[in-house]
């Protein structure tokens, strides 16, 4: 069994099997809420609810997270607060049964784990205010909204894919 | 028929279980694809993995053609579902920082969260990052409010920004993803292999 587990770790499902049972779950999340799925949202919610339990004056009068807040529900009392903890656990699985889980920092072999780790921190926090101003994430803008033919699904899509492409020989060093 | 929980079908009570459900396959499918390693997502950008483009794109269509059948069949009503709102800059600025993010970190919100799954470190600082980028774009939502709030087009679909007719552009849509799904596969074979 450990040798099994040793040899499948780096073996993925081939990946228009994994677009296929994705795109029927897209329909099935569509067709039981009528909304698609969604991944950002999470994580703006855990946001608000830390800002609004440190200084809930300073949220109340806040433009943005004033939409978010409610005085009689909890503002991680939110769909996708529990499919994001769905996506936690549908991982956990995956990775447990294919022997993929442990602590480690993934990176090119070219550079150090603090280089791979202030990228990331600095990834994240573009790709945390890019999915304010658009309106959602991968998830949520381009594949739910391209779903549905939404005509900013669509532009997002581009939007990310295309400068991505744009901007990758300046960050190449990190991945080749 | 459907959308099943708007349509009072299914109580709106069971909401929050079937999002837990759902996420649960959603979290399943995507690390079982290999979204939860970094250099595997990063690949589409150098040409050494296609997986991001061939698993997102298959998904896009999967869904798309499956939600339009079930229309036609009269199982589901399209127009009852949520059409993700066009903000014309919003969505262009938002979503080209995004893509900066996406080559800088290697991650986006929804495989980073598959990732944390399964401990990667990096994953978890990329969290921390996204969350500290929600609270710069919130401290300072008096700077984007123009730009988050401005170009509103309404929840636009692509016939109506350009009346075409939705069943041919899904076919045409498939024929290009084939064609680009054949090319990367030319691509690949060409660019150095990278191991990870």
């Amino acid at each position: 069994m450990k040798i099994k587990t040793q040899t499948n770790r780096h073996i993925y499902w081939n990946p228009y099997f994994g677009g296929f049972l994705l795109g029927i779950l897209i329909i099935f999340t569509f067709y039981i809420t009528g909304r698609g799925l969604g991944a950002s949202g999470a994580m703006k919610s855990s946001v608000v609810t830390i800002v609004d339990a440190v200084t809930h004056s300073h949220a109340a009068d806040n433009a943005y997270y004033k939409q978010f807040i409610s005085e009689d529900k909890s503002s991680m009392n939110n769909w996708l607060v529990f499919e994001t903890l769905g996506v936690l656990i549908g991982a956990f699985i995956s990775g447990g049964l294919s022997g993929r889980i442990g602590w480690r920092v993934q990176h090119s072999p070219k550079i150090t784990s603090k280089r791979r780790l202030a990228f990331a921190l600095g990834g994240g926090v573009l790709f945390g205010l890019g999915a304010q101003i658009a309106r959602g994430c991968t998830s949520g803008a381009a594949l739910s909204g391209m779903a549905v033919l939404s005509t900013g699904g669509f532009i997002t899509m581009l939007a990310i894919f295309g400068t991505g492409f744009l901007v990758a020989y300046f960050f190449r060093k990190n991945w080749i | 028929m459907g959308p099943l929980i708007p349509n009072g079908i299914i109580p709106a009570d069971w909401d929050s279980i079937i999002a837990i459900l759902i996420g649960l396959v959603f979290g399943f499918v995507l690390e079982a694809s290999g979204f939860s390693s970094s250099r595997k997502l990063a690949g589409v950008f150098y040409g050494y993995d296609f997986a991001v483009l061939k698993v997102f794109f298959t998904a896009a269509l999967v869904a798309l053609i499956g939600l339009y059948y079930m229309d036609y069949l009269g199982y589901a009503d399209i127009n009852l579902m949520y059409v993700h709102p066009t903000y014309l800059w919003g969505a262009i600025i938002g979503g080209a920082i995004m893509g900066v993010g996406f080559v800088a970190g290697g991650f986006c919100p929804g495989t980073s969260i598959c990732a944390v799954a399964i401990g990667k470190v990096d994953a978890i600082v990329y969290v921390i990052g996204i969350m500290i980028g929600v609270l710069i774009f919130s401290e300072l939502f008096f700077l984007f409010q123009p730009l988050y709030e401005g170009s509103f087009m309404g929840n636009i679909t692509l016939m109506d920004s350009f009346g075409i007719n939705p069943y041919w552009f899904i076919f045409i849509f498939t024929i290009l993803a084939i064609g680009i799904f054949a090319l990367s596969d030319k691509i690949r074979s060409k660019v150095k292999k990278v191991f990870y």
